[in-house]
């Protein structure tokens, strides 16, 4: 049972904490951060089981790394390059230069100085990005430069964990005395010669590659095909621990591997559906992660030495601040965007804490000292959110005049998100595509996404109706979403669910009939169009055509029905959401019914002339002058 | 003040140089009603009932269109057929036009030496527009002489569209405050070039 009471403790301060924090701004990792503080020093609810759970949710580390992996489309990487390779590639290097400087100043040997700079040269991923999107700065300068530079940042955690066990200068055999990490792993092999070592690692690296882009996706097919939501989970977390148990057995690091497969997997068009599975259980083990560094917080420290401590993450804030700024300076950024740059990167990030622990097991920084920078970096953390509020309330406003910023880039406008591409989804969504706009598209019929693949449509597997996947189509960048799906309940449902969470999203919505118009309407859809009527109203026009009428003559009969049909739409509307079909609402139909027949019925020679016969209709015999 | 009705057509707008601009004039002037017949009825689907109220709203209609095929857009020649309908716009019963002024606003490709006897057509523009000034005449309406840009296809280059949209905007202007002379102007081969001598001076009337 001592399970169960540990995870109701772990899960219980979760629940009570990350809404909090997250309500007053803070994002989930503090709230996480400040929930471990609570149930550990401040409490003492949990207390040594702490590193082994640690352990356990460093797999979460694993998974952010192979999410981080499935985001990065080796196109859009190439895309990103110079962004990458020149800010991106400047900060780490510049900033762990200076810290490693800092290391040598304050006596540390060169080895750990050099860990330590690159351990926070990183910033918070998950801060960041997380206040970026919520409040809508990820399309400004500023932001898409912090995200290239939070990128290189996620792809230098893999060369760092493979560095890292090279500075070794013999702290390690602690309070930690396990080989955890770096030396760990790779016995299996020890008997073979070192060439041979070598041929089996890069043998293991090269199947990952060959795998994820040729295997993976029959695999992927033949599950989706079963329509077993939690199978297909199954696959993706077997995955996972496939690929981290298999790069541990060859004495790599699982997160490489699982980083690798990531990025392989990630021109795959089952990457939504991969993702919103894996997230949850990255989250949560990301989260437990997260507590556990919050329990082991030092309090006797802090309040021993509390000028120190805060003067250390200041001091952290106000260097990292300075570089970015220069940085910016030097990369063109104007205004607001270099102060947003600057002020949002400026803390360290969680990937510290992982590093520490690393760093800490292969003995390249002592334990006294992580303490410390434990604390230090989750202190720049907790300040984060102050800097982003005196980015909005202060700088922002100023700078507003200088920054001559452009109209967003042409390809913000046109970020379309299609759920279902059935046969009227497919319609829309080749229209779009072909017109040169940038189509997003969810179908969760694996032979449809398997033929639009064919085709060279992107089209990604999964559910629409899953909140998740909505998410992760990118539905918050959005400008347009169209609902499409051929269920009439779901249609409603997912309607209802973007129009209430992506308020700024144009939603265009496939309706049955008339009255699912209506519903679809009152669900937050802007604009709902019948499937079948165009379809119909053409083939009608076709029969008129059939039964000998002049084809230009039968288009306007065609053209006469529309237009009363979309007045009928229009004023029936209200009886329908009134009282549904009522009295008044088949009475009001009969009425148009009859005004129908009156319209369609003329000009058929023996009637005389009227009002409502329009068009091309030749004056009355005789002089037309009179 | 005269209600100023804008009835604009151009099937791309996004590639026009002058006269998308010019609309965007039309557009700015109070007291101005400015359509784009293109946009409300992409599938020509003219709603008789909406232009004709349209029409009896307005004092002065103006037709602002390039000069395509020595007339205007396609879209303008429909408007016409199904608009302009027998007991409405003429006939014993077609009054409601009667009394109205009519212009065309329009650009024309060639310079102003292609449109005189002995130029490239033969004819000056105002002839060529004949077909509109016939048909004013039958709906009882007084055809004013048009406002042209000519060599409208180098006006960009020439740096002459802010002038003319300044002049178009003194016209309209003009014409809702009752202070263009609409005699003159009826009279007149063409007022752009000489637009001043048609604006009246002084008090508005």
């Amino acid at each position: 049972m001592e399970l169960l009471s540990d995870a109701f403790v772990y899960l219980c301060a979760a629940v009570i904490a990350v809404p909090i924090a997250n309500r007053l701004g803070l994002g989930s990792v503090l709230g996480y951060l400040i929930a471990g503080v609570v149930i550990g020093p401040v409490l003492g609810i949990v207390g040594s089981e702490t590193t082994e759970v640690q352990h356990f949710a460093e797999f979460g580390v694993v998974m952010m790394l192979f999410l981080v992996g499935l985001e990065l489309q080796p196109a859009m990487l190439w895309k990103m390059r110079k962004q990458l390779i020149g800010l991106g590639g400047l900060q780490v290097l510049g900033t762990t230069a200076v810290f490693a400087g800092a290391g040598l100043a304050f006596g540390l040997v060169w080895q750990s100085a050099v860990a330590l700079g690159m351990i926070l040269a990183l910033s918070s991923t998950a801060i960041v990005l997380q206040t970026l999107n919520e409040k809508g700065w990820l399309k400004t300068e500023g932001g898409q430069s912090s995200f290239s530079v939070l990128l290189t940042q996620d792809i230098a955690v893999i060369p760092m964990l493979a560095v890292l066990p090279l500075l070794a200068v013999g702290h390690g055999g602690g309070s930690q005395g396990d080989s955890h990490g770096a030396g760990h792993g790779g016995e299996a092999l020890a008997s073979l010669p070192g060439w041979l070592q070598a041929v089996v690692i890069l043998a293991v690296i090269a199947a990952i590659i060959v795998a994820g882009r040729h295997l993976m996706r029959p695999v992927f097919r033949f599950i989706a095909e079963s329509h077993l939501r939690e199978i297909f989970t199954a696959t993706a977390l077997l995955l996972v621990i496939g690929i981290a148990l298999l790069m541990d057995f060859v004495g790599l690091s699982p997160a490489l591997g699982t980083f690798l497969a990531g990025v392989v997997l990630s021109d795959s068009d089952y990457r939504h559906e991969l993702e919103s599975d894996i997230e949850p259980f990255k989250g949560l083990l990301l989260g437990l992660f997260f507590l556990t560094v919050g329990a082991g917080i030092d309090f006797n420290l802090l309040f021993g030495a509390p000028v120190t401590i805060f003067g250390l993450a200041i001091g952290l804030i106000v260097t990292k601040f300075a570089l970015l700024f220069g940085l910016g300076t030097i990369f063109n950024l104007k205004g607001a965007d270099k102060w947003l740059f600057a002020l949002g990167l400026a803390q360290a990030g969680e990937f510290a804490f992982v590093l520490f622990g690393f760093a800490l097991s292969a003995g390249v920084l002592e334990p006294a000292l992580l303490q410390t920078l434990t604390l230090v970096v989750a202190i720049s953390m907790l300040l984060t959110p102050a800097l982003f509020i005196l980015y909005e309330k202060v700088i922002a406003p100023r700078a507003v005049t200088q920054s001559n910023r452009p109209a967003d880039e042409i390809d913000r406008k046109g970020r379309i998100v299609i759920a279902g591409m059935g046969r009227f989804g497919q319609i829309v969504g080749r229209l779009l595509i072909t017109s040169g706009y940038d189509v997003v598209i969810l179908d969760h019929d694996p032979q449809t996404v398997e033929n639009l693949g064919k085709v060279g449509l992107k089209t990604f597997y999964g559910d629409a109706t899953r909140p998740d996947l909505l998410h992760g189509a990118g539905l918050q960048d959005a400008d347009l979403f169209i609902a499409a799906l051929d269920d009439r309940d779901k249609q409603t449902m997912v309607v209802e669910h973007v129009a209430k969470t992506y308020t700024k999203v144009r939603i265009l919505a496939r309706a049955r009939d008339r009255h699912h118009v209506y519903e679809l309407e009152q669900a937050g859809a802007h604009h709902a169009e019948r499937e079948v009527f165009e379809g119909a109203m053409t083939m009608g026009r076709r029969a008129l055509i059939d039964l000998g009428m002049h084809p230009f003559r039968a288009r306007s009969k065609a053209k006469d029905f529309w237009h009363h049909d979309r007045a009928m739409l229009d004023d029936l509307r209200e009886n329908y959401n009134d009282g549904g079909v009522d009295k008044s609402y088949i009475d009001a139909m009969r009425a148009h019914s009859q005004t129908l027949f009156e319209i369609m019925r003329t000009d058929h020679g023996d009637e005389k002339h009227e009002r409502t016969e329009r068009g091309w209709t030749p004056p009355p015999k005789g002089d037309a002058t009179l | 003040m005269a209600k100023v009705l804008v009835l604009y057509a151009h099937p791309r707008p996004d590639r026009s140089e002058i006269n998308q601009p010019l609309f965007e004039t039309a557009k700015g002037v109070q007291g101005v009603t400015a359509v784009d017949l293109y946009a409300e009825y992409p599938d020509f689907d003219i709603r008789v009932d909406v232009e004709q109220e349209r029409l009896r709203n307005h004092d002065i209609i103006i037709f602002q269109h390039p000069f395509y095929w020595y007339s205007a857009p396609s879209i303008m020649k429909e408007w016409q057929d199904l608009v302009l309908e027998h007991g409405f716009a003429y006939g014993l019963h077609g009054k409601a036009l009667v009394g109205k002024s009519f212009i065309n606003v329009t650009t024309a490709g060639a310079k102003p030496e292609a449109y005189s006897a002995d130029g490239l057509n033969h004819s000056d523009i105002r002839s060529l527009l004949a077909p509109f000034e016939k048909t004013a005449d039958l709906c009882g309406m007084r055809f004013l002489a048009p406002f042209i840009m000519f060599g409208a296809g180098r006006a960009l280059e020439e740096n002459r569209l802010n002038v003319h949209r300044n002049a178009y905007d003194d016209l309209l202007k003009a014409m809702v405050a009752d202070r263009f002379d609409l005699e003159k102007a009826a009279k007149a081969k063409q007022i752009s070039d000489v637009l001043d001598d048609f604006i009246l001076k002084g008090e508005a009337v």
